[in-house]
């Protein structure tokens, strides 16, 4: 089965703190990581093409930086990498990144791919725009995957529950964190792919156009807080016997 | 300006927070609720509709007895009019079927909204926030050729009604329906050793204890409270403990008296699942993190080191 998988470098949730000032997030200091449910959906990638044969490509749709994203997951096992880069595709909205990637799934002969569920900015919409430009059968939230086409798959919806479901291929699913347990990426793997050739496609080469944005963020603010916690300081010792006491006093303490 | 509809999903106790929803996000309209399904629940959803919105347009037929994504989208697709717009509730159908309802329909797609700024022109203003809660965004959108919009659960008060309403039976459109994704079976969550949603409080671990090795020393307070363990997603998902611990909308409904969420940064979807306005304390390493937004008392510490401290400050204070 030949797979591409679309993979987004954001800033590590668990690196960074992060703070907004003059309606932008703080950029100086991020530490940047491959959006987390990506990850599970390579390793499912991965686990497909072991059982099935194929292979795997992962693609992004970013700048220069965005080569040691692909460069991770390829240390991973995929195959191959895609970089989709052209200044015409800066501030694109959800919509022209899924049209970028299609340009590139329809340079392929791909029968499946796979998208995270969600990235940083919680939109959880490329996935579902990408197959309705292609014209394909999509699934979200992906949290199991059988068979060899139609698909066996299971989507985990309110309360854990799994909505099971047969899909044509070809088709995008978007996977849910859990899926599987992501293999590791040791410092060898890194070298090992550290002179793999990216071929980077432009829009010319991919004969895509993002489109004029219809949704643009305008910036980020910090709400009026509101009252929020009553905040306990003091030494470790202090706070924890007063913490003690407080849980006490609301039955916290059987 | 572009006719509103709501797609108010099989329980309709969401109707009168979407069309709450809606009327912030399209203010003046008249919101038509869309229903889908077949035989008798269906008559009952389009029922419940009516009771909060004034029309109701229900698509019945033995194809939509479970009316997955796949089977909504082109029904949608075909039924609204041009320039339409449709709110939908942020929950796993919306996420299946909004993105590719918005291209169907060549409408913006504004997800997961939890607040409206400027609306009622051609472009409509919405809030949302980002990287789990921790930003918050002001995001604005061409609503010139209609919008699809979720709208994140407990973020709309209801408001009026504008029921009750009537029912048009639009099954017509859902003639010849070929899904291309086909329903099997639903297979609920795996009970656990563990009921939490029993419990009256709760030891709650996250993505911030760091490492498995770590889980001992939340373990222990909760043995000092007489507790239980839950836990955030991350924890479920690395498999250091049950599916059956994980409170959020993905997980478990929790209703305790007393939550101390230990490393937990707070998204909606983790506090989704704690109801009943418990007394919460958390405890996180960062000042800034969205759960001391809705804490009773937080302390601002590494969890490696005052969990010692309190597991012995809570024996003493037995
Ligand atoms: C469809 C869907 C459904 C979901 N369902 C659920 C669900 O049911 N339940 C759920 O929990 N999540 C759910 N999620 C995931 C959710 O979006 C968050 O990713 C998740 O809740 C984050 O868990 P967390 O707070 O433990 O981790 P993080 O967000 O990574 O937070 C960790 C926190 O720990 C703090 N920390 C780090 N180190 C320390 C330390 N040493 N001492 C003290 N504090 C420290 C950090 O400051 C941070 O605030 C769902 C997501 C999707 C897309
Ligand atoms: N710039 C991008 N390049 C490649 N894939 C992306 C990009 N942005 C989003 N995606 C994919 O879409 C998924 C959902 O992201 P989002 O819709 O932005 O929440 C991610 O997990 C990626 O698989």
């Amino acid at each position: 089965m030949e797979i591409l998988v679309c993979v987004k470098r954001v800033p590590d949730p668990a690196e960074n703190e992060i703070t907004v000032e003059g309606g932008d997030i703080g950029r100086d200091d991020l530490v940047y990581a491959v959006n987390e449910w990506d990850n599970y959906a390579v390793e499912e990638a991965l686990q497909i093409v072991e059982r099935e044969g194929g292979s795997v490509t992962v693609v992004t749709v970013g700048g220069a930086e965005a080569d040691e994203t692909l460069r991770r997951e390829m240390a991973m096992g995929a195959e191959k990498g895609l970089l989709l880069s052209d200044p015409a595709f800066e501030g694109a909205d959800g919509l022209g990144v899924a049209r970028v990637l299609a340009a590139a799934v329809r340079k392929g002969a791909y029968d499946l791919v796979l998208t995270g569920a969600m990235a940083d900015d919680g939109a959880a919409q490329v996935g579902g725009m990408l197959a309705a430009l292609l014209d394909w059968p999509f699934a979200s939230l992906v949290n199991r995957i059988e068979g060899t086409g139609p698909l066996r798959i299971g989507r985990e919806i309110e309360g854990g529950a799994q909505e099971v479901s047969d899909i044509d291929l070809p088709c995008v699913l978007s996977i849910q964190t859990g899926i599987n347990e992501p293999r590791y990426v040791g410092i060898r793997g890194i070298r090992k792919v550290a002179s793999a050739e990216i071929p980077v496609l432009d829009a010319a080469a991919l004969g895509a156009d993002p489109g004029a944005p219809k949704v643009r963020r305008l910036a980020y603010f910090v709400p009026e807080a509101g009252p929020g916690a009553e905040l306990l300081e003091g030494g470790t010792r202090d706070v924890a016997a007063r913490l003690a006491g407080i849980l006490k006093a609301k039955g916290g303490i059987k | 300006m572009s006719q509103v509809f709501v797609l108010v999903p099989g329980a309709a106790d969401a109707a009168p927070e979407l069309l709450a929803a809606a009327l912030a996000l399209f203010p003046g309209s008249t919101p038509t609720a869309l229903v889908a399904g077949h035989g008798p629940a269906l008559d009952a959803a389009a029922q419940a509709a009516a009771a909060t919105f004034k029309e109701v347009w229900a698509f019945g037929g033995a194809a939509l007895a479970h009316p997955n994504a796949e089977l909504l989208r082109p029904l949608l697709a075909k039924a609204l009019p041009a320039g339409a717009s449709v709110v939908l509730a942020h929950d796993t159908l919306g996420m299946d079927l909004g993105p590719g309802l918005s291209v169907k329909l060549g409408a913006a797609y504004l997800p997961d909204v939890v607040g409206v700024e400027a609306a009622g022109g051609a472009s409509l203003t919405v809030l949302r926030q980002e990287f789990g809660g921790q930003a918050h965004a002001r995001v604005a959108c061409d609503a010139s050729g209609g919008v699809v919009a979720t709208a994140r659960s407990g973020a709309f008060r209801p408001g009026e009604g504008q029921g009750p309403g009537t029912v048009l039976d639009r099954s017509g459109d859902a003639a010849g329906l070929q899904a291309r994704r086909r329903f099997v079976e639903l297979v609920q969550a795996e009970a656990g050793d563990v009921d939490i949603t029993k419990e009256d409080v709760l030891v709650s671990v996250g993505r911030g204890i760091g490492d498995k090795e770590n889980l001992p020393l939340a373990e222990e307070l909760a043995e000092a409270m007489g507790a239980v363990i839950s836990c955030s997603r991350p924890i479920v998902d690395a498999k250091w403990l049950d599916k059956a611990r994980q409170v959020g909308t993905s997980g478990q409904t929790v209703k305790p008296k007393v939550y101390l969420a230990l490393g937990i940064s707070g998204s909606f979807q983790h506090l989704g699942g704690i109801k009943g306005g418990p007394f919460l304390v958390a405890v996180n390493k960062n000042p800034k993190a969205p759960i001391f937004q809705v804490a009773d008392v937080g302390v601002v510490a590494d969890l490696l080191e005052l969990l010692p401290e309190l597991t012995e400050a809570v024996k003493k204070a037995k």
